[in-house]
This record gives C-alpha cells, sequence and structure tokens, in this order.
C-alpha cells in the first residue's frame, strides 16, 4: 500500500505540474491584462499544490528524492499526469475548456481528499487545494459560458476546442491497482465514482454556454502509466534544461 | 490670480493635484505621456523576465519569477488606471504602444540569455527602477502618487530577490559565477541609461521639477544608484564592467566612466536587439485576443439584456 499511496500521491502532484508549466507559458501573451494576471495565479496554485505533492510523494518514497529531484530529473516516462493537462494551450479557448474539465474533476477530487481522515498529511494539503480549485472552477466555467454565448466566433471556437479535449477526459475516471488501493484504505473514492457528479457539473456548465456536449467517441489514455502524448517530451527538456545541464547545482 | 496661478501656487505648497481639479493642459499631457510610458514598461518588462518561467532551474525559483512577472502587470494595471484618471483610455494608450507612438523604458529591448539575467534584471534593472520610483510616491499628482507606494513595495521585493538570485550564483559552481559576471557585464550599462540623458540634455526635466512630478535630477538618481550598486556588487565578488570606476573620497561619491549614449539612442530609435521581438509579442497577444474580448463584451451586453427584460417583466 505505501507504494500505491506514493504513486498516488506523484499523480496528483504531476498533474498540478504540468498543468502550472502549461498555464505558465500564458504569462504576457493573454487576451487583457486581467486575464493575464488570472491565469498566472491560477498558475501559481498549481504549482504550489505541485510543490506541496511532490515533496510529500518523495518523503513517503524514502529514496531523498524532494520536490526537484522529483520535477526535474524524471522522464516522460516517469510522469503519471493525466494526458489532458500535458496537450498544448492552443488558443484561449482551448486552454480555458481544458481548465474547465479539469478543474471540475480537481474540486471532486481534492473534496474527497481532504474529508478523509486517513493519510492527514495529505488532507491538509488537499483542504488548502480545495479552497484554490473551487476559485479556478469557477473562473473556468465563467470563461466557458462567455466564449460559448459569447459570439459566433467564439462559440464556434470553444465548441471545437471541447470536442478536441472531450475526448481526454474518460482517462481521469479510470481505474487501476493504484486507485483501487487508495479506495480500499480508505484514502479516496474511486476515479469512477466521481464521473455522475462531473458529468452532470460539465453539463450544467456547457448549456449555460450554449454548447453541445460531445458524444463519448475514441477515448485516449495512458499517462498513468507513463504513455503519454508527443508533447510531454518537449514541455520536459525545456522546463528541465538548467537542472540537466548543470546538474549538482543549486540555483 | 488666475487658475495657472492658483495651480502652481497649490503645488508649490505640495498639495496634491487629484482627477477632477482643474489643471494645465500641459500638466496633464506631460503626466499621462510618464504614466503611459511607466505602465507599458511594465507590461513590456513582462517579456524578458517570462522568457525564463518555463525554464527556472527549481520549482521555488519558478514560482517567485512568475509572482514577480504578475507583479509586473498588476503594475501595469494600475498605472494604466492611473492615466485613465486624466482621460485617456486603455485601449488609446495601447494604440500607442503598438504603433510605437508611445515609448517605454529602452531596457526591455535587450535580450535575457541566461538565468543569470534574472538575477541582473532584478538586482540592477529593479534597483534603479526603485531610484527612479521612490520619489514618484510624493510626486503632485494624486492618483499617480498612490499607485507608486504600492508599486514601489513590490519593487524593492523583487530587488531583493534578483540580489539572492546573484548570491547564489556567485556562491555557486565556477560555471554559475561566470554566468553571473556575464549576466552584470551585459546589464550594467544598460542599467544606468536608464536613468535617462545628462541633465544638461535632458528636454523634458526643468519642467517635470517645477511641477513636482520629478524630485531629483536623472544625474543625481544615477549617482545614488552607483554609489548603492559598487558595494553590493564587491559583496558578490563580481567586477563592475567600468575601469573608470573608483571611490573619490573628496565627493563621497563614485567617480565613473563617460556612458556610450550612442547605444542609447539607437535603442530608443528601435534599433536595439529585442525592439521588434517586444513589440510583434505585445500586438500578437491583443490581436489573437481580440475574439476573447469580443466575446466578454457580447456576452456582458447579452447578460444586461437579460437582466432588464426580467425586471421589465417583474
Amino acid at each position: 500500500m505505501a507504494d500505491q499511496q506514493h504513486e498516488w500521491i506523484l499523480r496528483l502532484g504531476d498533474d498540478a505540474l504540468v498543468l502550472a508549466q502549461r498555464l505558465s507559458e500564458w504569462c504576457s501573451h493573454g487576451p487583457a491584462l486581467e486575464e493575464d494576471i488570472a491565469l498566472s495565479n491560477i498558475a501559481l496554485d498549481l504549482l504550489g499544490q505541485a510543490r506541496a505533492l511532490l515533496t510529500l510523494a518523495g518523503q513517503r518514497e524514502s529514496q531523498g528524492r524532494d520536490e526537484d529531484a522529483l520535477a526535474y530529473f524524471r522522464t516522460d516516462r516517469e510522469f503519471c499526469n493525466a494526458l489532458l493537462v500535458e496537450l498544448p494551450n492552443g488558443h484561449f479557448g482551448d486552454t480555458i475548456v481544458r481548465q474547465m474539465l479539469f478543474d471540475q474533476f480537481a474540486v471532486l477530487r481534492y473534496e474527497a481528499l481532504a474529508s478523509q481522515a486517513v493519510d492527514l498529511e495529505l488532507a491538509a494539503i488537499a483542504a488548502k487545494a480545495l479552497k484554490e480549485v473551487r476559485y479556478h472552477a469557477a473562473h473556468s466555467a465563467q470563461w466557458v459560458v462567455r466564449l460559448g454565448d459569447g459570439t459566433e466566433e467564439s462559440h464556434r471556437r470553444v465548441q471545437k476546442s471541447l470536442n478536441v479535449l472531450w475526448q481526454y477526459t474518460a482517462e481521469l475516471f479510470e481505474d487501476d491497482a493504484v486507485s483501487k488501493a487508495c479506495d480500499e484504505a480508505g484514502v479516496q473514492p474511486l476515479n469512477g465514482s466521481f464521473t455522475a457528479r462531473w458529468t452532470e457539473q460539465v453539463r450544467a456548465i456547457l448549456d449555460e454556454a450554449t454548447l453541445t456536449c460531445p458524444e463519448s467517441t475514441a477515448l485516449l489514455t495512458g499517462g498513468r502509466s507513463g504513455r503519454h502524448t508527443e508533447h510531454l517530451s518537449y514541455m520536459l527538456a525545456e522546463m528541465q534544461v538548467l537542472q540537466r545541464t548543470y546538474p549538482g547545482a543549486e540555483w | 490670480m488666475d487658475l495657472n496661478q492658483r495651480f502652481e501656487a497649490y503645488i508649490a505648497s505640495d498639495q496634491k493635484i487629484e482627477a477632477k481639479d482643474w489643471m494645465p493642459d500641459a500638466y496633464r499631457k506631460t503626466l499621462i505621456r510618464q504614466i503611459s510610458q511607466h505602465a507599458h514598461s511594465e507590461i513590456i518588462g513582462m517579456q524578458p523576465e517570462g522568457n525564463w518561467i518555463t525554464r527556472a532551474p527549481s520549482l521555488k525559483r519558478k514560482s517567485i519569477l512568475l509572482a514577480k512577472v504578475q507583479d509586473e502587470a498588476g503594475h501595469g494595471l494600475y498605472l494604466y488606471s492611473a492615466a485613465e484618471t486624466l482621460g485617456i483610455s486603455r485601449d488609446e494608450m495601447f494604440d500607442a504602444l503598438h504603433t510605437g507612438k508611445a515609448k517605454y523604458s529602452s531596457i526591455f529591448n535587450y535580450p535575457t540569455l541566461t538565468w543569470a539575467d534574472m538575477g541582473a534584471i532584478g538586482w540592477l534593472v529593479d534597483g534603479a527602477a526603485i531610484m527612479n520610483q521612490v520619489p514618484l510616491c510624493k510626486c503632485s499628482y494624486g492618483p499617480y502618487a498612490r499607485a507608486m507606494v504600492r508599486v514601489c513595495k513590490e519593487e524593492s521585493f523583487h530587488q531583493r530577490q534578483g540580489f539572492q538570485i546573484m548570491l547564489n550564483l556567485s556562491n555557486g559552481t565556477p560555471e554559475q559565477k561566470e554566468m553571473a559576471q556575464d549576466a552584470l557585464n551585459r546589464w550594467w550599462w544598460p542599467s544606468l541609461m536608464m536613468f535617462g540623458p545628462n541633465d544638461a540634455s535632458s528636454k523634458h526635466s526643468e519642467q517635470s521639477m517645477r511641477w513636482k512630478i520629478k524630485r531629483f535630477s536623472n544625474d543625481e538618481l544615477r549617482q545614488r544608484f552607483v554609489d548603492m550598486t559598487v558595494p553590493q556588487a564587491e559583496l558578490l565578488g563580481l567586477t563592475v564592467p567600468d575601469l573608470d570606476l573608483k571611490w573619490n573620497e573628496a565627493t563621497g561619491h563614485y567617480d565613473f566612466g563617460p556612458i556610450d549614449w550612442s547605444e542609447f539612442e539607437q535603442v530608443v530609435a528601435g534599433n536595439g536587439p529585442c525592439n521588434r521581438e517586444r513589440i510583434e509579442a505585445r500586438v500578437a497577444a491583443h490581436e489573437n485576443g481580440a475574439w476573447v474580448r469580443d466575446a466578454a463584451a457580447a456576452y456582458a451586453e447579452k447578460s444586461a439584456k437579460r437582466a432588464s427584460s426580467q425586471t421589465s417583466a417583474a
């Protein structure tokens, strides 16, 4: 169980880190100053979550790896984030739809993690993260509605974003030996148990946004076991360049 | 006493001018020019540092840098708001920036080539900015003065963070120390140029001093910066790239070598290493965001209509 719980925390940390890295790419390129600030804020929250989670994962692993060792010295095959969060930012609508799909999931996951008493360290991180992701969820839902119910162009654009990104959502709810062990230990119920509430909430947002919920078609998966899209390796090459070029240096 | 005399007397007695007070056109124009230039500098200044966010060498450094660049967007926001109190819109100011009519600080037209540049910008560029900006907290125009109080608090935090990066590099591996020295070599002279032309050739200074928009001359502030920074470079074990630099017992200041103003003029004229890239990136962000802003406006309008039809139905 200890191994699986460590792997579990790593997944949470990788989701947060990889999405933070993506969102930070928006800095100084946002559609308006206010939104530049908002996206950076969300990135900073996620980065803070990632640091706490990777630190905890490293402690549980007991191999002396800290947050930076885990962030900078693993390959893409060792990252276990969901594919959704590693996808390139695309345009603002792509980023916001990705964010909404993820935020709605993150809220449910952190609610569960914050309310269990089996792993108190994880519960404490989750309680703080929950406050943050609730704000993120409100922000991304509002934008999906604005863009969906804005102009013809914005509607067309985000409907397309949604159709593409939808294929990556089923992965969030998959269960395997790791999530089953966490469920049995009472840390978090199965991912699959969130599906109904997530679907209900996402549909409500899409309805308000006058967007059509895509039919489930090809559903893409693999991130939890290290089989990623082609994009992650490039992202890590950029993120890890200084640590890899000057190993052992303190910054 | 006419309006103008009353205005001058008011300023002379160290009172603040507020948005709705009468002010001479030239005072208004000078402030719009200066505040919008300052706002543009914050916004363009996000780019050279934004360049290293995705490559920051630790998660802690990434988070500090991201927060810093976000602060700059915030500074831009409240400076644009301060300028708006003078009767110009953010769109008009953006337009002036994007078409090259408005200037921004030339320092941001230099490239950030290594991680050490994040240290050098914080230490030197923010350090120079603080020298310029602290007196602005007492500027005669109230909204600008108040915005600057907040800007300065954050800038001094940034300056310390920059110095901390330099300190870590200077105490690090030989490669890191070399990186730090290289950054100092590249950023030193452009930082001195940030204070603007020598007093004798500064065209806006005299009037601005009388209006208490400006409180110290370019050369005075530059000298203060050199006096403050040279001992810090010594503490870092780095060499300031100026062979003429030496302590002058008689004046109690450091003497330093002549500034290459032809380089300054070239960069101001648009021929610096990154002028084109900075404006292009800024224009691209604005243009790529147009459909998003349009959508937000259209949605706000629809929502307002729905709300008013609900009210009238009730």
